[in-house]
């Protein structure tokens, strides 16, 4: 800890806007919970805020919205860090929704939108008030103009042209009954900042975003390692690579891309030098249009 | 690890610090182009973003002001909607941009995006000088104490470069800026468009001798616009274990808002003005030997006292004013006018009250500053100054004094909506 000179690393002011973001909800909201889908961003979001009330126990549980698209090393990870901490999850169902007719999944297999309604009926039967995500506002343009504390009306809509303006770090999480807040501890973070953090803390975090040898098929210059979920199609060559995750969503639907990085410092090496943003190069889901990201938001998506 | 890996891995937890910056002007002013150009120059520009702007640049030149195109539904109504934050990176410093739109809503925007700023960049066109709304702009970073102003004279090659143009924008300026107090002022003759100045020295400007603006804010010194004499901290959460391991561990959370505060310093807790001692302060990581603002840790305190939300830990002989009376600059954001006699809440620190409006002294002009005595409200983006009545204390402290103690926000508790920013002015 750089105290001497009374100045802090990026990483640290970073750290500490996050740790005041969390505690602050926990004040204030009546029910917080926190999305933790195993995904690197919600790892650290996880770690903020255990570091955040140490040595009490983090006082709100974590929710994953299950679409059923699970890589498994991913649920693994997720299972094995909430026992850790000793924290509550709580599990909402996209299968289950599908099942009892609630939700149906798109023509492409792509349950990306279907999750919001499940979201949003998780967060109605608990009452939560405020949800904290780990979006971060370098992601996407639609991203770049949210609040740290978003407003979301009983629909849960997020309305970009009636946002409540967001003065120093005084944040306004007041709801009527029925709302809630959508709170982004990550807000200021980049990509880089998150593995910088996580090479730093030397936070584990699941195999998946480590180079490996998988079998992949090539859809449109998409690396899909072939799983569960991805059978290769008629004519497709499977192959042999070295590659990685930069994102973990849906089994079926993220791509990967072709890495050595065996460790946290060697991605770091290769995404200093990457020329593509995070979504772009694995998401087939934000690939369908440009404001694709601005009307899920809309709808209630984190 | 390959050596790239090993520099790669410390590039990203390198001891830098980070800048926070807040830009105004209009797009007529070139401000897109000017981000466009720094987020380019510096790389924060992924290949895939390139070659959308690509496809829907039209003309010769790649488009770097579609760089931060906006949202949808501001393309269709050809507006900017809001603040945008955007990031970049050089090896000295991280910087995270607040883009405020220029035309609607510009107070709010302006407010919002200034104030967590430590710079901010007022854009004026070389050819029209030193417009209603470059003052307005001005203004706002001085109201909200932005500690460092850069006025980016842009378009300086539809001026061929004249030192003439720019020496008159930069004297204007400069005697606007004393009358504001305006700590530190830096004028740069730029293009955005061709980049001239921007991250490098121009060879057409021989006569300028300052540096690039990108130079400018990685070299801007912004260590000493702490305050580190003031020590103010306020109480945001206990922290009670309530473990067999942590049974009488009572912790109290909060960022620390301004002075130093170590082990062994003698404390008074507000509104009690108890005093005891730091038994200990806790880090992210583990005990520390001190802490200061920014910094989110928890306090140990010696002896057992009564200590929640909303209290404030100072030192014996240099605490804040306790106080129901505020006296503050408002800036107005509801369109619902702020009146005498209205009731709103406060947020001030960690404690939030409810406060009447006891009377509206002035609407400020922000073209002219005139004092308009006889204004019986504040409409939405009015600026005005404001005596209100607390339900409870608050500690306070002036805003040119203390940034975090002397400012609040105010919220309608009928709509929840944030409807006003406060700083408190001497009374």
């Amino acid at each position: 800890m750089t105290t001497a000179d009374h100045r802090l690393t990026q990483l640290q002011t970073l750290e500490a806007e996050s740790i005041h973001v969390l505690r602050e909800v926990a004040a204030e909201s009546e029910r917080p919970v926190l999305l933790f889908s195993g995904g690197k961003d919600s790892i650290v979001m996880l770690e903020l805020a255990r570091k955040a009330f140490a040595p009490a126990r983090i006082p709100f549980p974590v929710m994953h919205v299950d679409t059923g698209l699970n890589f498994p090393e991913v649920l693994e990870f997720r299972d094995r860090r909430v026992a850790e901490l000793g924290v509550e999850l709580i599990v909402a169902s996209v299968p289950d929704a599908i099942a009892a007719g609630t939700v149906r999944q798109e023509p492409n297999g792509s349950r990306n939108r279907i999750q919001t309604p499940v979201l949003l009926d998780a967060v109605e039967r608990h009452g939560f008030t405020a949800l904290f995500g780990g979006a971060r506002r370098d992601e996407d343009k639609a991203r770049a103009k949210e609040r740290v504390f978003s407003f979301r009306d009983e629909f849960g809509q997020w309305d970009p042209k009636n946002q409540r303006p967001e003065l120093w770090d005084l944040y306004n999480g007041r709801t009527h009954l029925g709302e809630s807040i959508r709170v982004f501890p990550l807000s200021n973070w980049t990509e880089l900042d998150i593995w910088g953090y996580i090479a730093q803390e030397e936070i584990a975090i699941p195999a998946l975003y480590l180079a490996a040898e998988r079998d992949v098929v090539d859809r449109a210059g998409m690396l899909y390692a072939v799983n569960e979920f991805i059978t290769p199609k008629d004519g497709e060559q499977v192959e042999r690579r070295s590659v990685r995750y930069r994102t973990v969503g849906d089994a079926n639907l993220t791509a990967a891309v072709p890495s050595v990085a065996g460790t946290v410092a060697e991605v770091i090496a290769e995404i200093a030098v990457t020329r593509l943003t995070e979504r772009g190069a694995t998401r087939g889901d934000d690939k369908v249009s440009d404001a694709a990201m601005e009307d899920r938001k809309k709808e209630g998506y984190f | 690890m390959s050596a790239l890996a090993q520099a790669a891995a410390e590039l990203a937890t390198a001891r830098k610090d980070i800048l926070r910056i807040a830009t105004a002007g209009s797009v007529d002013d070139g401000k897109s182009t000017l981000i466009g150009r720094l987020l380019y120059d510096s790389k924060a520009v992924f290949e895939d973003q390139y070659a959308a702007i690509e496809r829907a640049s039209r003309g010769d030149h790649v488009d770097l002001s579609l760089l931060t195109d906006g949202l949808r539904a501001e393309r269709e109504q050809g507006i900017t909607i809001d603040v945008a934050y955007r990031y970049f990176s050089t090896p000295r410093r991280t910087f995270i941009l607040a883009d405020t739109p220029g035309h609607v809503q510009y107070t709010r925007n302006m407010v919002t995006g200034a104030s967590t700023a430590d710079l901010a960049i007022v854009l004026v066109d070389a050819r029209k000088g030193m417009l209603e709304q470059s003052r307005r702009h001005a203004f706002l970073a001085s109201l909200l104490r932005v500690p460092h102003l850069v006025v980016a004279v842009n378009k300086m090659d539809l001026v061929d470069w004249s030192e003439e143009v720019y020496e008159g924008i930069r004297e204007e300026f400069a005697a606007f800026a004393t009358k504001l107090e305006v700590p530190d002022l830096t004028v740069v003759p730029i293009s955005a468009l061709q980049g001239d100045n921007v991250v490098t020295r121009s060879a057409n400007t021989p006569w300028y001798e300052g540096t690039s603006l990108l130079h400018h804010l990685e070299h801007v010194h912004v260590a000493s616009d702490r305050n580190l004499v003031d020590t103010r901290f306020p109480v945001q959460y206990v922290i009670r274990p309530q473990t067999d391991e942590f049974r009488d561990y009572r912790g109290y959370a909060g960022r620390v808002g301004s002075g130093v505060l170590r082990p062994g310093d003698e404390v008074q807790v507000l509104p009690s003005g108890l005093t005891t001692t730091i038994a200990a302060i806790d880090g992210p990581d583990g005990p520390l030997d001190a802490a200061f603002a920014p910094m989110s840790v928890t306090v140990r305190l010696t002896d057992d006292l009564d200590v929640s939300r909303g209290d404030m830990i100072c030192r014996p002989h240099n605490a804040p004013t306790v106080t129901q009376d505020l006296d503050a600059m408002v800036c107005w954001m509801a369109d619902t006018p702020l009146v005498p006699r209205m009731r709103l809440a406060v947020k001030h620190t960690t404690r939030s009250v409810r406060a009447v409006v006891k009377d509206l002294q002035y609407r400020l002009d922000v073209n002219t500053l005139h004092r308009d005595t006889t204004a019986d409200g504040l409409g939405l983006n009015d600026i005005g100054r404001v005596t209100l009545r607390t339900t409870q204390p608050l500690f306070v402290d002036d805003y040119h004094r203390n940034r975090v103690t002397g400012r609040f926000i105010l919220i309608d508790e009928a709509t929840n909506a944030t409807v006003g920013a406060g700083m408190l002015t001497p009374s």
